[in-house]
């Protein structure tokens, strides 16, 4: 994959990063199979590029952003964040790209502006995971957002992860990084965003809504109806006997960037 | 003499069962030692002797089934398999507690009383265990008739086990159903034999 400039961007972590075999094969992303392995198995055929994103709804200024152009031919950030499936596992994953904000910012969102819905790509040719939706996800794959969650500084679009280009299986070629929430709120290869008056669906909230919420922050105490949230295993922690079971921390340990979004709110109730 | 030999066959074909039968779980253990089982080793370990528990608790549920259908008689092997299935389920719930866990009770506890998930998984695990300790020939002469009822806890443990496999994955997984579906098949043989079987005892008695 080609190399991205980068600098290093802000809340970095002392946690050493997942090994980047560990990170491009062990990947949810069902637009591809439902196996971890699946991804990076059978994302060899999918085109990224060329690629647009496109920004409307509640706008001033509609826009349509050519990744390569717009995004990867600058420098972008690299942020070191942590990532916590709802699954009950973790990664530390170096991740270049933008803080959101920046993109949302040149669309100019209006005022009556209070979501921001994401789409993701309807391939099944590409994708055959898109084809066999028994029981699965319907297609494409949506996530939302409230914009004070999406302009938070921490909410990035990731184009890179280890200062190259994102790899198919990892969502390329932009995909969304929020990392106070658990995992599956990072939709890949995004197409759309749509700012809104009123909350978007969400793709595994329509498919299973008590146990996937909209909000979906990582959050210890809330349980998850079929497993425990409270602790996490460590992925790519060395083996079989190596392998390491750590506390879960409250927004993933951003509390301090991201407690004040939610304040007052019963985070039982708005899981 | 005829049979003596029959017999030694029968009991070389089974010590070749109890000891093919460990092959799975002896090379992904070795290939999770030596780091060779993907990202998340022990949750694969787990899955693959889940897998094969289930496969086991199939076979042997399949040797009746096969009977009424074909007339190949396997029953000889029955225990071995249905012996191999329990050994699987130990070393699951061995390597959910040991390499994933980490001996840690607490959750252990909150998980099985708390988590439908779980609790299936456990249901099934427990209804093995009384069938795996009676599994030699002392317990069935000394249980008698009874143990053939204790025995058909096996398929409260199907349906247990069936519910745990579904409930592992977020959405309907294609293996799985074809799993349980497998199960369902081998129930119905038993279930039509008992009904026909029935039937055809009234209408005896009928005449």
């Amino acid at each position: 994959a080609a190399g991205l400039q980068t600098s290093p961007g802000p809340f970095g972590t002392t946690e050493r990063p997942t090994p980047r075999e560990d990170i491009t094969h062990y990947n949810n992303f069902y637009e591809f199979g439902l196996d971890k392995s699946d991804p990076a198995r059978l994302s060899g055929s999918f085109h990224a590029r060329p690629w647009t994103l496109r920004i409307d709804g509640a706008v001033a200024k509609p826009i349509t952003i050519d990744v390569d152009q717009q995004i990867t031919a600058h420098k972008i950030e690299n942020r070191i964040y942590r990532m916590r499936c709802v699954e009950a596992w973790s990664m530390v994953i170096p991740w270049d790209g933008i803080p959101l904000a920046e993109i949302l910012r040149k669309a100019e969102p209006l005022g009556s502006a209070k979501f921001v819905a994401f789409r993701s790509v309807m391939r099944p040719d590409e994708m055959p995971g898109q084809k066999d939706s028994f029981g699965n996800i319907a297609w494409p794959y949506v996530e939302g957002l409230r914009l004070d969650e999406a302009m938070n500084p921490l909410t990035l679009l990731a184009a890179g992860l280890y200062g190259e280009i994102l790899p198919n299986q990892n969502g390329a070629p932009l995909r969304l990084v929020v990392p106070w929430k658990y995992g599956f709120k990072g939709i890949k290869s995004l197409t759309t965003i749509s700012l809104l008056e009123t909350m978007p669906p969400t793709s595994w909230n329509r498919l299973a809504p008590d146990e996937y919420g909209f909000y979906a922050n990582v959050n210890p105490d809330v349980d998850h109806p079929r497993w425990s949230q409270a602790s996490e295993r460590v992925i790519g922690s060395g083996g079989f006997f190596g392998e390491k079971r750590q506390p879960t921390r409250m927004f993933n340990g951003y509390g301090e960037q991201v407690a004040g979004l939610y304040a007052g709110m019963d985070l039982r109730k708005y899981y | 003499m005829v049979i003596s030999v029959w017999w030694t066959r029968r009991s070389f074909l089974n010590l070749l069962l109890y000891t093919s039968g460990f092959v799975p779980a002896c090379w992904s253990f070795w290939l999770g030692v030596h780091d060779k089982l993907g990202p998340d080793p022990v949750r694969s370990f787990e899955h693959i002797l889940g897998l094969w528990a289930f496969r086991f608790l199939l076979a042997s549920l399949a040797i009746t089934p096969l009977r009424i259908v074909s007339g190949v008689n396997l029953t000889g092997y029955r225990r071995a398999v249905g012996l191999l299935a329990f050994a699987y389920v130990v070393m699951h719930v061995a390597a959910y507690i040991a390499l994933d866990l980490r001996f840690d009770f607490v959750t252990l506890y909150r998980d099985i009383t708390r988590r439908p998930f779980l609790i299936f998984g456990m249901a099934a695990f427990l209804c093995l265990v009384p069938l795996a300790v009676t599994s030699n020939r002392l317990s069935i002469r000394k249980l008698g008739r009874n143990w053939r009822y204790l025995h058909r806890l096996v398929y409260v443990a199907l349906i247990a086990a069936s519910i745990h496999f579904l409930m592992a994955f977020k959405t309907w997984h294609v293996n799985a159903i074809f799993y349980v579906l497998f199960g369902i098949g081998l129930l119905s043989v038993r279930g039509i034999n008992f009904l026909w079987g029935k039937r055809v005892h009234r209408r005896i008695y009928a005449e």
